[in-house]
């Protein structure tokens, strides 16, 4: 048996630098004597780049060497392209949307716009938050009684095993489906035709609470059971350490969850299309007509296929993007301040 | 084909914290060497970087030497995936892959070298291996069978022989029978014996007895105080480590005072 | 050690409220459940009767096919398609993603890389519809011009090729980029609960990261990355507005993805056709979407009996 050498010849560690600038300068000659755009000669760099590491590391290391030189280069730059749509998306939204926003964007509806006047979101505003608030106002209760019921009351009886495989099937809903739902309850108690408001929240609510099920399941199966025979050694009744105990050391995770839910169905399109229906004009009454929504807007204003139509989809895009963001940020921030410390 | 190891004032730091200080030793060509101490001492920490494994927790590093023939293990060329290569491991706890059959647990270090073996050079390397790791009569017959089927005794010695199928210079083995029954242990430490004849091994583990069973050497691990750097107390043949030992706090380990 | 200590007996009066409110909230709770289980119910019945009527509708409410499978089945056709590519895309970058995530990646960058990729997942689909419609389809277009030129052996790419991008190609790449979020996080998961131990053994054999991975945390990863797989089919399957907005639709069935237009998704055609409906027509609409919601159901459910065999047979190793 001969000795196995443990040394043999590597890349230097500036090795891939080398490569990409040389990667970029080969396509740069082409890009340039062929006049490729910026993407043509991006794609041709990383794919020179893709197959030269690997090659050099051939030559100089060993096969092994250089298969994993072309793997790790491989998982980075899916990770870099893949990260490039949202980059585009977020710039385009911002740098079209800008241009819509005003005061008056904000806070005038599209009654009795016509042609290229601008209009405004207010309408979908309003309509967003009255019909986004009333779904959380039926979900969460809902939700979080369920999902209380499952870890504290149900154990594995069948009652519990059939609501867990139903919860999961809720979350299969596709969103057009959960609306085709919605309107059937909708029109089972007031008839066909009938479009309002609250039917939206009914839809957005059947999205909404598999998600707060779920979640507040997993915060409240985290409270340690110390705790809770903790209470009841000193005597307090079930019911009583759920809500004192149990609830309020979960209760970061589960208002994570919920706002988290609702930065979900906030920009829903589909269930509302088809059961809320869409108007010009503000509408507070739930119960009463058509409302707009934000999504509902977007899509209404990119359907009419006009240049200002298209301006005032963008302009809603940003208002809700920025109102998801805020939301999804938000609900993390909460989860972190709630959370009991460590000791 | 077995080698010996030459340390020397060889620091361990996980980041900026020292864990093992300034150990320096010779490991006998075939042979035995058990490293002991109480726990957290850093015996484990000084076996893993012979074969460079401790770098696998980042900001892990050594300053000092370790050569093996004459080649430093740390040398600016080397490549750590070409060091274990050459030293191999066998866990605490047996870690056969465990979607892999027996046979292809055996192979899974060659075929990682070799891109094409024939089946038959394919077959002699299993058999070989098994036949050394005392395990061949047991699972002849089953070798398609999942590596995770077998007992824990027998998956330990399956994960030796997946070990010396490379043909390693040096064995380095992590307590290797803690997780196991008294007579699987008994079953690895006469196979100890007799893989000693072609590879020089390392032992860590916390059992004094196994210790003076198996080993030639013996090397014994303490920390200074609480808080402070493992360090390498004494190295000496076994016998007289056991009977005779030089420093105080070895022979209070041994005799049970501490630890 | 056998003294027995017993709490103070509490007063009858405690004794009762307690019990009883022990038996309110418990009631409370279970109402919450029955009530899901009574609604889901409820509804199902009655779209189920809704949507028979529209099994068997007089012809002309099928226009332009004659019967309902001549009415779904382009819906079908488009719907498969869509997802397809939505999943042929998708997956390689998720697992690359996950990859990097769990593996490659440094940890300081690793924890925010995962934070940007999960807001993807944040960005409504009807702002995928309008930057896909507007701004990714034009971007795709010349790639489709040189496919229908160059492929054009295969039926997926004939002549003549869209000329504003509008097409199932550039549906099911914004699916892709929908749905990647979700195959990612999934994977990233069961990827970083790849036993120690058995990544351990394969680097102390002298494995190289790569080989690594394919020894150890592919293996233990499979059946959650199968389930990662469906689920993000399942999404893609349902998708609707993203659709609506970026295909130009006709209602002749093709295999032709960067053509001039194709039948919409089942999902898009509802939402597209729900308003000028009459109430024949509403019934066929909600009997696609019955179908709909059944075959995401069974994609749905496979996903979690996948996983549910994985974990039983990790338990057993």
């Amino acid at each position: 048996m001969t000795t196995v050498t443990l040394a043999h010849a590597r890349l230097p560690a500036w090795a891939p630098g080398l490569v990409g600038v040389m990667a970029l300068a080969a396509a740069g000659l082409p890009a340039m004597l062929l006049d490729w755009d910026v993407v043509a000669w991006a794609v041709v760099s990383l794919f020179l780049f893709l197959v030269g590491l690997p090659a050099w590391s051939l030559a100089v290391e060993n096969r092994r060497a250089a298969v994993d030189r072309l793997m790790t280069g491989l998982v980075w730059s899916s990770f870099g392209i893949a990260v490039l749509p949202l980059i585009w998306l977020i710039y385009v939204v911002v740098r079209e949307g800008l241009q819509a926003i005003s005061m008056e964007f904000l806070t005038y509806s599209m009654r009795g716009v016509t042609g290229d006047e601008q209009g405004g979101v207010y309408h979908a505003l309003i309509g967003t938050l009255l019909i986004t608030t009333a779904a959380t106002l039926i979900s969460v209760p809902i939700g979080v009684l369920t999902a209380i019921y499952l870890i504290e009351y149900g154990g594995n009886s069948r009652l519990a095993r059939w609501i867990t495989f139903l919860v999961d099937v809720m979350t299969g809903i596709p969103s057009i489906v959960a609306g085709l739902f919605a309107l059937a309850l909708v029109v089972l108690f007031f008839g066909p035709a009938y479009r309002m408001g609250l039917g939206g929240s009914i839809a957005l609510s059947l999205l909404m609470i598999p998600t707060v099920v779920r979640s507040s399941e997993e915060m409240f199966r985290l409270v340690p059971m110390d705790l809770r025979e903790a209470a009841y050694a000193l005597g307090v009744p079930k019911w009583r350490t759920i809500l004192k105990v149990v609830v309020p050391t979960a209760i970061g995770g589960v208002i994570t969850g919920v706002v988290l839910a609702i930065s979900r169905v906030i920009g829903e399109t589909a269930p509302l299309l088809v059961v809320a229906g869409a108007t010009d004009g503000v509408n507070f009454n739930l119960f009463d007509g058509r409302m707009t929504t934000l999504p509902v807007f977007i899509y209404s204003q990119y359907a009419q296929s006009t240049p200002a139509g298209y301006q005032r989809a963008w302009g809603g895009a940003l208002v809700l993007i920025a109102i998801v963001m805020v939301l999804n940020l938000g609900a993390r921030l909460i989860g972190k301040l709630l959370t009991p410390k460590k000791a | 084909m077995a080698k010996s190891i030459d340390v020397s004032d060889l620091d361990i730091y996980y980041g900026d914290f020292l864990a093992v200080e300034g150990v320096t030793m010779t490991i006998k060509a075939r042979s035995v060497t058990a490293f002991i101490g109480p726990s957290g001492c850093g015996k484990s920490t000084m076996l893993r970087s012979l074969n460079r494994m401790h770098e696998v927790i980042p900001g892990a590093r050594v300053e000092g030497k370790v050569m093996v023939d004459g080649q430093s293990l740390y040398g600016a060329d080397v490549d750590p995936v070409a060091v274990r290569r050459s030293i191999g491991m066998v866990f605490q706890r047996p870690n056969p892959f465990p979607t892999m059959s027996i046979y292809d647990n055996v192979l899974a270090g060659s075929r990682l070298n070799s891109r094409r073996m024939s089946k038959a050079k394919a077959d002699e390397i299993v058999e070989r291996s098994l036949k050394g790791a005392n395990l061949w009569a047991e699972v002849k017959d089953r070798l398609g069978k999942p590596g995770q089927g077998l007992s824990g005794g027998q998956q330990q010695r399956l994960c030796i022989a997946r070990a010396i199928a490379v043909e390693p210079e040096v064995l380095l083995m992590d307590e290797p029978c803690s997780a196991l029954d008294p007579i699987s242990t008994s079953a690895i430490e006469d196979l100890i014996h007799e893989l000693k004849s072609d590879y020089t091994i390392v032992i860590v583990t916390h059992n004094m007895q196994q210790a003076a069973r198996v080993s030639d050497e013996t090397g014994f691990f303490n920390l200074k105080a609480t808080g402070q750097p493992g360090r390498l107390v004494e190295f000496n043949p076994t016998k007289k480590m056991f009977s005779n030992p030089d420093e105080a706090a070895t022979e209070a380990y041994i005799s049970g005072r501490f630890g | 050690m056998t003294a027995t200590f017993s709490p103070p007996e509490a007063e009858p009066s405690q004794k009762a409220t307690s019990r009883r409110g022990d038996r309110v909230f418990a009631g409370l709770a279970r109402t919450a459940g029955v009530l899901i289980l009574l609604a889901l119910a409820a509804v199902f019945i009655f779209l189920a009767a809704e949507g028979w009527n529209g099994l068997n509708a007089p012809e002309a409410t099928y226009r332009p096919a004659t019967d309902f499978l001549g009415y779904i089945g382009p819906l079908v056709l488009s719907t498969i398609l869509a997802a397809s590519i939505a999943v042929i895309v998708a997956v390689p970058f998720a697992i690359g993603i996950a990859l990097f995530i769990s593996h490659y990646a440094p940890r300081r960058i690793a924890v925010p890389m995962a934070y940007v990729v999960d807001l993807l997942a944040a960005v409504p689909s009807v702002v995928f519809g309008l930057w896909g419609g507007r701004y990714l389809a034009g971007f795709l277009q010349p790639a489709q011009v040189w496919m229908a030129e160059h492929l054009s052996f295969l039926p997926f790419f004939q002549p003549p090729p869209t000329p504003n991008g509008r097409s199932l190609f550039t549906a099911g790449i914004v699916l892709a980029i929908m749905i990647l979020p979700i195959v990612t996080a999934i994977s990233r998961e069961v990827f970083a609960q790849t036993p120690r131990l058995h990544e351990e053994a394969a680097l102390a054999l002298g494995a190289t990261r790569w080989e690594m991975i394919r020894y150890s945390v592919f293996p233990y990863a499979r059946s959650g990355m199968v389930s990662a797989v469906m689920l993000g089919l399942g999404r893609a399957l349902g998708e609707t507005m993203a659709v609506a907005m970026v295909l130009a639709v006709s209602p002749v069935a093709t295999l032709n993805v960067v053509g001039v237009a194709a039948p919409a998704t089942i999902a898009s055609n509802i939402a597209l056709n729900y308003k000028e409906a009459t109430p024949s027509r509403q019934s066929l609409l909600i009997a696609t979407g019955l179908v709909l919601f059944a075959v995401t159901f069974v994609v749905n459910f496979l996903a979690r009996w996948i996983v549910g065999r994985g974990e039983r047979k990790q338990a057993r190793a």
